[in-house]
């Protein structure tokens, strides 16, 4: 993504040497020269210093045992006791397991529909008609996790849900306590997320697809083609860099979890944990209900860290499968 | 082309397939603004349902009865995201500019600077003491605004829009012209960047007045609440609208009968409102940033 373009790598390259020989005056010249420029840098930069550099330094929180009297720097150090809190509870366990095994299921099923919708919808003779369900299908991207957590609220709610009220009741079936019920959220979450994201990916193939070339399809008709080969042969070959590159850059974030999805649809009802809690939540909980500043940061860092190399992980296999894609 | 359509039994499977899929993603918002004009009583009976017997538009007249909490709420919500997107637009290209410029030396360090914090941060933990304790902005406007200042991503896309839409050339001529470089980015490369700006500027209006979060940690003070969260803290707590109830009405008997289920629902309408009326607006410019930043990458 982040493409430098070939003509500054050329130009960089042949202008260092020449700079080399008044190293010392040049540097200070060519910051004077640039004195604007690095003026427009100056609120960013103070920005990302205070914001995500700053927090950096707070990582010791995760080795010391913080009390208000002492500070950060003034708390004892307790070494990896805060780790070791952590992982000893059956929480890490099921943290790890839920964030992990949800952004799974999340990226398979978000894949497999949006690619289909999109060649679907590229298919359909009536332009207007594919433009006017993919705006509606588009519609609940834009929706905030309070809104959808209402929306599903409305369906759900155990007294008055459409659910239990409208469908179960009509069949002669029990109600369902839904949201004491752990049971059923491995489907609700994923029926949600696909609901609320599918739409944003179908936009991201769809305009894969417009870029082919038409002449690959006439010349698929002329050999007699069916539609269907068409598809498997041509559409999905052609759009399998941007399928490589969404996927894998999702598998390097599959240690973070949309915060508001777990936390807002499910109404953070501590009865749903066992299938709910997700690395994001757990800390935020720990954070602000259970006042554990300790075992909270190491959370976040063992969240940070793990992501960090998951993302230069999946990086360094993008540089595999094609260098000009990756990030770094 | 010769004929490569489909038959026109598959395009009619297709349609309906649509048709049901398009259905499925309206069919929560019309659930929900059913239940916002059904009679209280209605659903205490049968539930909440897509065609009650009774309407009534109670829930409404209850909540603009005293609607200084939600015009407050709309207030703070519009301050945010009006402020909110006007200085992250401008900081993310200011930030996006010289790195997108290749006579700039030092363009590596600071691409590097923003986009490390992609990679790996320092946790919610420590970032909420620094917000807290470092800056002191708990209940604080501030602290709806300045967290969502500058996002790597849309840096990112903003960068790579100027690479490829202001040739080096123009900006060259600019400055032999005379223009500095402050006059070269907002006479020539602001103008020619219009549609990278239009795009970034709603992915933040829509980020701004969909938070909830921050307000979440940062804001106790109601006077503060934005309207997510004060729908946030109508759902989550049961007991919120009594209590707010009670300031509203002053006297317990009115208060028992407080449609809340309704009230409930007609809030969430207000709260999507501005969005769907802006929808057709955004979409366009969404799709054709979201197709920009695939294409090239």
């Amino acid at each position: 993504m982040i493409t430098q373009g070939k003509r500054s790598a050329v130009s960089t390259v042949q202008s260092q040497p020449l700079r080399l020989p008044a190293k010392k005056g040049s540097v200070f010249k060519h910051l004077l020269k640039h004195k604007v420029l690095l003026l427009m840098l100056l609120p960013g930069v103070v920005f990302l210093l205070i914001n995500n550099y700053l927090p950096m330094f707070g990582i010791i929180i995760a080795f010391k045992n913080i009390n208000y009297v002492d500070g950060i720097l003034g708390s004892p150090w307790v070494g990896l006791d805060n780790f070791r809190f952590l992982f000893a509870t059956s929480d890490a366990w099921i943290i790890t397991r839920n964030t992990v095994l949800y952004n799974f299921v999340f990226i398979i099923l978000n894949l497999v529909f949006a690619v289909s919708i999109a060649i679907a919808l590229n298919e359909l003779k009536n332009k207007l008609a594919a433009k006017f369900y993919q705006s509606i299908m588009f519609f609940p991207y834009f929706l905030s996790m309070v809104v959808v957590s209402y929306l599903v609220f409305a369906f759900l709610n155990v007294e008055y849900g459409f659910i239990n009220k409208g469908v179960l009741s009509l069949f002669g079936l029990n109600e369902l306590n839904w949201y004491s019920e752990p049971k059923y959220w491995p489907f609700i979450l994923p029926l949600i997320n696909l609901w609320k994201g599918v739409g944003y990916g179908c936009v991201i193939y769809l305009a894969a697809i417009i870029g082919i070339d038409s002449e690959y399809y006439e010349a698929a008709l002329i050999d007699g083609a069916s539609k269907w080969k068409q598809i498997l042969h041509i559409t999905i070959p052609l759009i399998r860099p941007v399928i490589i590159i969404t996927t894998i850059l999702a598998i390097g974030g599959i240690f973070r979890s949309d915060f508001g999805l777990f936390y807002q649809t499910t109404l953070n009802s501590g009865a749903l944990y066992p299938t709910t809690l997700v690395i994001d939540t757990y800390v935020y909980n720990a954070l602000i209900n259970m006042g554990n500043l300790g075992m909270s940061a190491a959370a976040g860092l063992y969240q940070s860290l793990v992501g960090f190399f998951l993302v230069l992980g999946s990086n360094w296999i993008v540089r595999k499968v094609d260098k000009d894609q990756a990030v770094f | 082309m010769t004929n490569n359509e489909i038959s026109k039994f598959t395009n009619l499977l297709l349609h309906l397939i649509f048709i049901i899929l398009t259905i499925t993603c309206l069919l929560p918002i019309v659930l929900v603004f059913m239940i916002s004009i059904t009679d209280y009583d209605t659903i205490v009976l049968n539930g909440y349902q897509f065609f009650p017997e009774k309407f009534s538009l109670e829930a409404y007249s209850y909540i603009f009865k005293d609607y200084t909490v939600i015009v407050k709420a709309y207030g703070v919500s519009i301050f945010v995201t009006v402020i909110g997107t006007l200085l992250s637009v401008f900081i993310s290209s200011l930030y996006a500019y010289p790195i997108s410029r290749t006579d700039f030396k030092y363009r590596g360090i600071f691409a590097f600077l923003i986009f490390f914090t992609m990679l790996f941060g320092g946790g919610l933990v420590p970032w909420y003491m620094v917000y807290t304790q470092v800056l002191d902005l708990k209940n604080s406007v501030w602290a709806l605004i300045v967290p969502m200042l500058l996002s790597p991503f849309n840096v990112l896309i903003m960068k790579t829009y100027f690479q490829m839409s202001v040739p080096p050339a123009l900006i060259e001529a600019s400055k032999i012209d005379g223009a500095g470089e402050l006059r070269t980015f907002f006479r020539i490369v602001f103008p020619l960047s219009l549609p990278v700006f239009a795009t970034i500027g709603l992915f933040n209006t829509l980020h701004y007045w969909n938070d909830w979060f921050n307000s979440m940690i940062f804001i106790t003070d109601t006077d503060l609440y934005s309207l997510q969260y004060l729908m946030y803290k109508m759902i989550s707590q049961a007991d919120y609208l009594s209590r707010n109830g009670a300031l509203i009405q002053g006297s317990a008997t009115e208060l028992a009968k407080l449609p809340g289920e309704t009230i409930r629902m007609a809030m969430a309408l207000i709260g999507i409102g501005p969005i769907v009326l802006a929808y057709p607006f955004f979409q366009r410019y969404f799709i054709r940033g979201l197709t920009l930043g695939s294409i090239k990458g």
